[in-house]
């Protein structure tokens, strides 16, 4: 009898890509829910276009590289970056953003440096970041939440805003948009007004602003059933949301009448998609556990200093594809001591 | 009973044991076959000198090869028979290599030489122990065959203080050496005692993993029959691989091998528990190393067992006596499905250090796999007990930056296979370092031969400079000597040729013409110059 040989070892592997994928892309529906919930359904008609875009996208690419289709497509990658993309854009922005922001993701984020494993940065937030920088106006067009304004768009009204900009008789564009509590604090505070006075509009309640807040809450719930199920390392999560809160504590209490406290800041915004979800991406993030809780905390302090020092509302996109630079390096200075090896 | 402080070591993995399968059938022990086969080629790659020739008989026990070689211990017939042939046969080897064999036909009549063993080991010297396990052929029966006489010689100043004996068998399916201590644990117990007055060290730590309760209640009841006071058994939990030698010592002790080094660097000896047996039949009964016992398991194979076979029995005698392989049969593999190797035939035969022949069915072991590219998740370092980076030996292992993996500490890996099963994008790891290791050891070879030959083209380089300076000065010399070393005669015969030069031109200045002065500065230098060493003296 002749039998064929391989290389140990021959048990068969207990994890695949596409399971992980698949278990992230599960982690998000709790905030995906929370954001329906809040802002209508604009954010499901934004992720469809989002993953026909990155499918094409994707397909296309990995022909044109003359590499196999069909297992990427399986792998549910560029469905991750697609989700990952679509929640962050405002509900109502136009299909081509959408579209246009995924595409970019996919073939000059993702395809243009290799493929899956090979991009430097995190592929969603390259698409976030140009579609920041190119459409402002769009971007920063966000609906108030349900909890204030008591109602929100319908599936079809959603799908013809996007499609063909044109709302329910007696609705506007510019009447229905409403900035984000982080845009809102910004803004005014450039108007030399306090906090106090600020957080007094309806748009703050509860800790992170109303709306803001629930979203916030399904991803981190998300994002705990995630660290459980070992598909991201904690040091990530952990650095990022310890660096935030402690950093915004230290200012809070130096100047509370124009600092926000720090539960605010991590229930607000990005902060715990960011936290969980972005910073996470295991392929543009740091590798080593001790550089991860520092590429974590240096996310989590980079998007306070955005929020309160720089020109954007929110920060996480660019905190987030500024350490994704720096990751070689400090994985480079954090590598563990290998057993035998001195201490 | 665990009254040791146990450690953990990085990573790990619990993998589903299947050790139910071979150790519920009772210990069987196989049949003489017809055929011995002992490859000459042991663990350190040369071949032993065969010492009988084909046509001679030969009584079990009798040395059939031996070498100077400390590290190649003699090969013993495993039976009485005729030597029929020395001639190539494929070896067990995960290189699927030939190389020479003595074959010996069995006349069924098992006739042995006489075994002598001493009375009381307490009497003979350390030497005298080591040589007597030397000649009976004893290597480690672990799986990696070291031969135990030179892991009993600790060497230099090294003060071994703790022996370890490692029944952790942590593959999965293996299960000889739970066997061998449900069944002989006094043989183990007294080969400890003799391997700690070998090495004069006080304590012996006896490990089994905690999915061994038979193994462990054998012992403790064997414990208490005899003078065991310096043995002590220890539970350790059952994650792979803990045993491993450097995992266990970290488990027992918190000691780390440091890197590069061996356990007795940190007064540590590790043998197995089938090694310690076989120390002891040596010892006390002077029989050599020619049987072990090993597990013939998986869904491939009908009957699943532990047989206690003669070393160079044919591997298709033993599946034979397991029941024949199952319908299904797919892969045959020496050793575990983490650490072993697969083997094309079962036309091979038994060595000291095929601790399981497991015979796996179509779905029970893969071979290829079909992987994505690796996403830098991390969960092979998580899993790494060498506490290295995997993602990142590979990425250097696999665009050829060798220097960068070594800096990695690539030589560090002990191919274990966590990180391989744990990928998620399914990448065989543990092939990738296989091969960069070979790619760094082909390099360093390179580039040892580069810098000899450079050496070599320097010292030549050297050596021409050399001749040549020398030849100058010589002529320099030479030169010196002519301008110098005036005997009277040469004195007198150049006043003669100036007088007659003088008489037959007339002078056209003084004494103190300046070219005249040049012209014998040139002729002969100052003493000075011509005697540096002189001049320095001077000084």
């Amino acid at each position: 009898m002749r039998f064929p040989t391989a290389q140990a070892p021959y048990l068969a592997p207990v994890n695949s890509v596409n399971r992980i994928m698949l278990e992230v892309l599960v982690a998000l529906t709790p905030g995906l829910a929370a954001l329906v919930w809040q802002f209508g359904s604009g954010v499901l008609v934004q992720c469809l276009i989002a993953l026909l875009a990155a499918e094409l996208g994707e397909a296309a690419m990995l022909a044109l590289r003359r590499r196999p289709v069909a297992p990427a497509i399986k792998d549910y990658s560029a469905a991750l970056t697609a989700m990952l993309l679509a929640v962050s854009l405002p509900p109502l922005a136009p299909w081509w953003l959408t579209a246009f922001g995924t595409l970019f993701a996919i073939i000059i984020g993702k395809h243009l440096y290799g493929g899956l494993g090979y991009n430097p940065f995190n592929p969603a937030m390259v698409g976030y970041a140009v579609l920041l920088i190119s459409f402002p106006q769009h971007m920063t067009a966000w609906l108030p939440p349900k909890e204030l304004s008591g109602s929100a768009l319908s599936f079809a009204d959603a799908w013809n805003a996007i499609f063909s900009r044109t709302l329910p008789s007696g609705l506007t564009f510019d009447a229905l948009a409403m900035a984000t509590p982080l845009d809102t604090i910004k803004t005014q505070l450039g108007l030399n007004r306090f906090l106090d006075e600020i957080q007094t509009g309806g748009l703050f309640s509860g800790i992170g602003g109303r709306g803001w807040q629930w979203v916030n809450f399904g991803f981190l719930l998300g994002g705990l059933w995630m660290l459980k199920r070992g598909i991201i390392a904690w040091q990530i999560p952990a650095g990022f949301l310890t660096a935030l809160f402690a950093v915004a504590m230290i200012f809070f209490l130096i100047d509370p009448a124009v600092y926000p406290t720090p539960l605010f800041q991590c229930f607000s915004g990005a902060a715990m998609l960011g936290a969980f979800f972005i910073a996470t991406d295991p392929v543009s993030a740091s590798t080593t556990p001790r550089g991860r809780l520092i590429y974590g905390a240096s996310i989590g302090l980079l998007v306070f200093v955005i929020r309160s020092f720089g020109g954007y509302p929110d920060g996480v996109a660019f905190a987030v594809l500024l350490l994704n630079l720096a990751a070689p390096t400090i994985d480079h200075y954090t590598r563990p001591r290998v057993y035998g090896h001195p201490k | 009973m665990n009254l040791l402080k146990l450690w953990n070591f990085h990573g790990g993995l619990h993998l589903d044991g299947h050790k139910r399968e071979s150790c519920t059938a009772a210990l069987a022990v196989a049949r003489l076959p017809e055929r011995l086969v002992f490859p000459l080629q042991q663990r350190n790659g040369e071949d032993s000198k065969p010492v009988v020739a084909p046509g001679d008989r030969v009584l079990k026990g009798q040395v059939i090869a031996r070498d100077e070689s400390p590290f190649n211990p003699p090969i013993h017939a495993s039976s009485s028979g005729i030597v029929r042939a020395m001639e190539d046969l494929p070896l067990p080897h995960p290189s699927g290599l030939s190389g020479s064999c003595i074959v010996i036909e069995t006349d069924g009549e098992d006739a042995a030489v006489n075994f002598a063993g001493v009375a009381d080991y307490r009497q003979c010297s350390p030497d005298e122990l080591r040589r007597r396990i030397y000649e009976a052929g004893i290597v480690g029966l672990g799986g990696a065959a070291f031969p135990t006489s030179v892991k009993v010689a600790p060497g230099g100043n090294r003060k071994i203080d703790t022996l370890i004996l490692n029944g952790a068998e942590c593959e999965p399916y293996i299960t000889c050496d739970d066997t061998l201590l449900s069944h002989y644990p006094e043989d183990v117990l007294e080969g400890a005692k003799i391997l700690l007055h070998i090495l004069r060290a006080e304590r012996c730590l006896l490990a089994v993993e905690d999915d061994m309760p038979d193994a462990l209640a054998a012992l403790e009841q064997a414990k208490q029959r005899g003078d065991f006071g310096a043995i002590q058994l220890v539970r350790v939990p059952a994650v792979y691989p803990t045993g491993g030698e450097k995992q266990l010592i970290k488990v027992l002790t918190g000691r780390e091998v440091p890197a590069r080094g061996i356990p007795a660097d940190i007064g540590i000896v590790c043998q197995n528990v089938g090694t310690a047996a076989a120390v002891y039949n040596a010892v006390a009964l002077g029989a050599p190393l020619i049987s072990r016992i090993v597990t013939v398991t998986g869904r491939g194979v009908k009957q699943p067992r532990n047989i206690l076979a003669r070393i160079g029995t044919p591997l298709a005698d033993l599946i034979a006596q397991c029941g024949g392989y199952a319908n299904d049969a797919e892969r045959l593999v020496l050793g575990g499905p983490m650490m072993g190797f697969g083997v094309p035939t079962d036309d091979l035969p038994l060595t000291k250090s095929a601790n399981c022949l497991l015979v796996a069915d179509r779905n029970e072991l893969i071979g290829e796999k079909r992987s994505l590219p690796c996403i830098r998740c991390g969960a092979c370092a998580d899993a790494c007990p060498a506490n290295l980076l995997p993602q990142q030996l590979y990425w250097y292992g696999r665009s050829d930056q060798i220097e960068r993996a070594l800096d990695y500490n690539l030589f560090d890996c002990i191919e274990c296979g966590c990180c391989d099963v744990v990928c998620p994008s399914q990448i065989p790891l543990v092939q990738y370092f296989r091969a960069a290791k070979g790619k760094a050891v082909a390099k360093r070879r390179e580039r040892e031969k580069a810098d000899h030959a450079r050496l070599r083209f320097e010292s030549r380089q050297a050596r021409k400079e050399q001749e040549k300076r020398e030849r100058a000065e010589n002529a320099k010399r030479k030169k010196e000597n002519l301008g110098t070393g005036k005997s009277p005669e040469i004195l007198e015969a150049i006043e003669r040729a100036k007088l007659r030069r003088a008489e037959k031109t007339p002078h056209p200045s003084g004494n103190g013409d300046p070219l005249d002065d040049a012209g014998h500065e040139t002729a002969t230098p100052p003493p000075a110059a011509a005697n540096p060493s002189g001049s320095l003296n001077s000084d």
